[in-house]
């Protein structure tokens, strides 16, 4: 497939077959474009994922960043191109992925409620749901928060709430979507950490984020997207110490870019 | 991932086939309740508002339930509309006050024959300052004459009941036409006769009432008993049982029972009987014949 | 009315006239008077019953326009805004002509029965219920549809999650449908025909007392009426005050 949008590093190896202990990788997307009502917001995108551990999409607003994680988990059709999970489709993909949006969708049930529906929904027999509401509350520490309701927590504690509910089934991959976005400093650490844990634990971690300063700290590879285009994706301690794209540089730097 | 057992009824909404049952058991029990049963079946009768507002069916109802276990249930309509309720089947006996238009349905063969149960008379009600000056007039023809002459309000039934019709031949016999003046001083009212009392008494208008909605109508206001007596204002009431052999599925052996009742000497004694605030409103009409409502 | 209220005619003197009415409903009430409860019930009857039917068919068919697009979708959903109002009085006669033994229904036996005002009275709550239903699922579709996609829930597990979390906007919806029920006199009387001990319920009762000129009877049975009505639309809007405070 020959184009003209710049090649990012990895994209120049090809990806490795589907790997055994994690069926899901390599993620591998094939000039993916994405256009809606005229307008193409993602313009000629490939790359592929190889690694487990905590993917950040890095860009500023607008850039494409929340469509383009949508494409990956298969709410969103791309217009031409394909994309795979490993051996699956998307939307067999989707099955073994959470996401967890910038704004939490949280059910008018309280913590628990959230928790139990997941549970339900997915065929958990009754007998094991308790004990996987609880452990899911205390990951995301909030134990003895079950029986409050859920939209009454604080925004802290939403997020960490829709983390947990994403994750309370061990999915494969966990997709976050700017998920600090607009929570005080306290409570990003608290989401930061769960995210960490989550990772640790094992969970593929693919999220989008505008803040540079959140990258640095959570991002083991960086690809970074600007007005619909993937222009580099490397590993972040390569990709903040010295960026190959002139924009990349530009925006670390701390301008806007147009 | 862990597998997804078949999940039954866990997140269905209706269980399948639920409304199928649902509609079923309504069924069901519609049918067990028209299921014929030992028990005497009850009767509708298509009756007029005057009888109804007046009380009298409180007093006679409970008495014949009582004696022949037949629960009766009025609907009370005008003289037109009860005609047609009983030309449709919808009810299975008629107690109306309009000549003409009983003799036409029997003659139809839509009931058997039409038997006098009781009577009373109709009265010109008015304001009491009385401004067509009708007070005591002896000619209720004399009387409506001044009324439209004088262009008074005066307010009519329009809806055609027993009263209605009455009012209709009344204002004939007087060679006046009122209806041109409709909206203007003759005001149709289209509805039951309390109703239009209402609106006379509102309004300080003329009307024509049977005397048992005027002696028992709780509103009167102004309004006074103004021309009385006339022989043509000679008000009586019918009963038809309705035409089993037109509608078969009229209880038709109990609404003979209630016709019956109506016109044997218990039924017109307790039509007497019947008072309000002293008066009797109801004199009865079948006393020379006992027995089966059969003669006409 | 058995025997001594229909009776008492008393002189009403104009002014006196409403508190004669709230002395006559008072009494009534503390007295339990015999007529007022038998009326008082087969209103509840006939108008619960109504909004049950209702309920059962509304509540999934706003949840069935909400969710799925078919062609004409949005002339569907003006029609069922419309329909709201329905004049109450056209529905009584139309169900009477389909009641009526002249009529396709006759054999059945309905008219004049309970049975025949429940079914009038669905008709004219139903697309109340379905229209509020409808906004209630498709404002909350819209909110929940990518977790809800994210999940893979079924469609049946998806309506399932709509309703039971749209539950206070629902129930809501239904108080109003009931609302509408308790309250209606057109199609209720012609289909019913107001027959004492059979098919008289409070708003029927109302119109005959008024039209026997008992009127102080007549305000009394209505403020009772109003009460009634208004206690259940007050309660609906506690009930969803609470719930939106509660559970956002």
């Amino acid at each position: 497939m020959v184009d003209e949008a710049p090649r990012t590093e990895a994209c120049r190896q090809a990806p490795p077959d589907s790997s055994d202990d994690h069926p899901l990788l390599p993620l591998v997307a094939r000039g993916l474009h994405f256009g809606i009502n005229g307008r193409t917001i993602i313009k000629d995108v490939s790359f592929w994922i190889g690694s487990s551990g905590r993917t950040v999409i890095l860009g500023p607003n607008g850039a494409g960043k929340s469509v383009m994680l949508r494409l990956c988990h298969g709410l969103l059709n791309p217009t031409s191109g394909e994309i795979r999970w490993g051996d699956l489709s998307v939307a067999q993909a989707r099955e073994q992925q959470a996401m967890a949006a910038q704004h939490p969708v949280l059910l008018r049930r309280t913590a628990t409620g959230n928790l139990m529906h997941v549970l339900r929904v997915k065929g958990v027999p009754q007998e094991q749901r308790h004990d996987m509401v609880e452990a899911a509350l205390h990951q995301a520490g909030l134990e003895g928060l079950g029986s409050r309701a859920a939209r009454t927590l604080s925004g802290g504690q939403q997020q960490r709430l829709a983390i947990a509910r994403a994750c309370v089934l061990r999915p494969e991959v966990l997709l976050l979507d700017e998920p600090t976005a607009n929570l005080d400093p306290a409570a990003v650490r608290g989401v930061e950490e769960l995210v960490r844990a989550v990772a640790a634990a094992g969970t593929k971690i693919l999220m989008t984020t505008h803040d540079i300063a959140q990258a640095r700290r959570l991002a083991t590879d960086v690809m970074f997207l600007n007005d619909g285009r993937l222009l580099e994706h490397a590993p972040a301690a390569e990709f903040f110490a010295s960026p190959k794209d002139p924009a990349a540089a530009r925006f670390l730097a701390g301008e806007l870019l147009d | 991932m862990i597998d997804r057992p078949s999940d039954s009824n866990d997140n269905k909404l209706f269980p399948r086939g639920f409304v199928k049952r649902l509609v079923a058991l309504l069924i069901g029990v519609m049918l067990a309740a028209l299921a014929a049963s030992d028990e005497p079946r009850p009767i509708t009768v298509a009756s007029t508002t005057s009888t109804q507002n007046s009380g009298l069916f409180e007093s006679l109802l409970p008495k014949f339930t009582a004696e022949t276990g037949i629960e009766v249930r009025v609907v009370a309509v005008g003289t037109g509309q009860a005609i047609r309720l009983a030309t449709n089947g919808d009810a299975d006996v008629l107690l109306v006050h309009h000549l003409a238009s009983e003799r036409k349905f029997v003659a139809d063969g839509l009931g058997l024959a039409r038997h006098p149960v009781m009577h009373n008379d109709f009265v010109l009600v008015g304001p009491g300052d009385d401004p067509a000056g009708i007070r005591g007039i002896t000619e209720v023809t004399t009387a409506l004459r001044r009324i439209g002459d004088g262009e008074h309000v005066f307010v009519s039934r329009g809806d055609d009941s027993g009263t209605h019709k009455k009012e209709l031949e009344l204002w004939r016999a007087a060679a006046f036409d009122p209806r041109p003046a409709s909206g203007a001083w003759y005001r149709e009212s289209g509805s039951g006769m309390g109703t239009t009392l209402n609106t006379a008494s509102a309004m300080g208008g003329y009307t024509l009432t049977d005397r048992a909605s005027w002696v028992s109508f709780g509103n009167k206001g102004g309004l006074q008993p103004l021309v009385e007596g006339d022989t043509r204002m000679h008000n009586p009431y019918s009963v038809i049982v309705v035409n089993p052999e037109r509608h078969p599925h009229v209880h038709a052996v109990e609404a003979q029972a209630f016709a019956d009742w109506l016109i044997s000497e218990r039924g017109q004694r307790v039509i007497a009987a019947y008072r309000v605030d002293g008066q009797q409103l109801f004199f009865p009409d079948a006393a020379a014949t006992s027995g089966r409502a059969g003669a006409d | 009315m058995q025997g001594g209220w229909s009776r008492k005619r008393g002189r009403f003197l104009r002014m006196n006239e409403f508190s004669s009415a709230i002395v006559a409903a008072l009494s009534m009430i503390v007295t339990l008077d015999e007529g007022l409860v038998e009326i008082v019930l087969l209103s509840l009857q006939v108008s619960l019953g109504a909004v049950t039917i209702a309920s059962v068919i509304a509540l999934p068919l706003g949840a069935v326009i909400a969710l799925q697009s078919f062609p004409g979708r949005r002339g569907v959903v003006i029609l069922l805004n419309a329909l709201m109002g329905l004049p109450p009085v056209v529905v009584g006669l139309v169900v009477y002509l389909l009641l009526s033994r002249a009529g396709p229904l006759g054999p059945m036996g309905l008219l004049f029965t309970p049975a025949a005002m429940i079914i009038a009275q669905s008709i004219i709550v139903l697309p109340i219920i379905a229209a509020l239903s409808r906004q209630t699922i498709a404002d909350l579709h819209e909110e929940y549809d990518e977790h809800l996609r994210s999940l893979g829930c079924t469609p049946m597990q998806s309506v399932a999650t709509l309703l039971w979390d749209g539950r206070f906007r629902l129930l809501t919806a239904i108080m109003a449908g009931f609302g509408r029920a308790i309250a209606e006199v057109g199609a209720v009387i012609i289909v019913g025909g107001n027959i004492q001990h059979a098919t008289r319920v409070m708003t029927t009762t109302i119109a005959l007392e008024t039209s026997k000129g008992n009127l102080a009877l007549a305000l009394g049975l209505g403020l009772i009426l109003v009460t009634l009505a208004l206690g259940v639309n007050a309660t609906a809007l506690v009930i969803s005050d609470a719930a939106r405070r509660r559970y956002g």
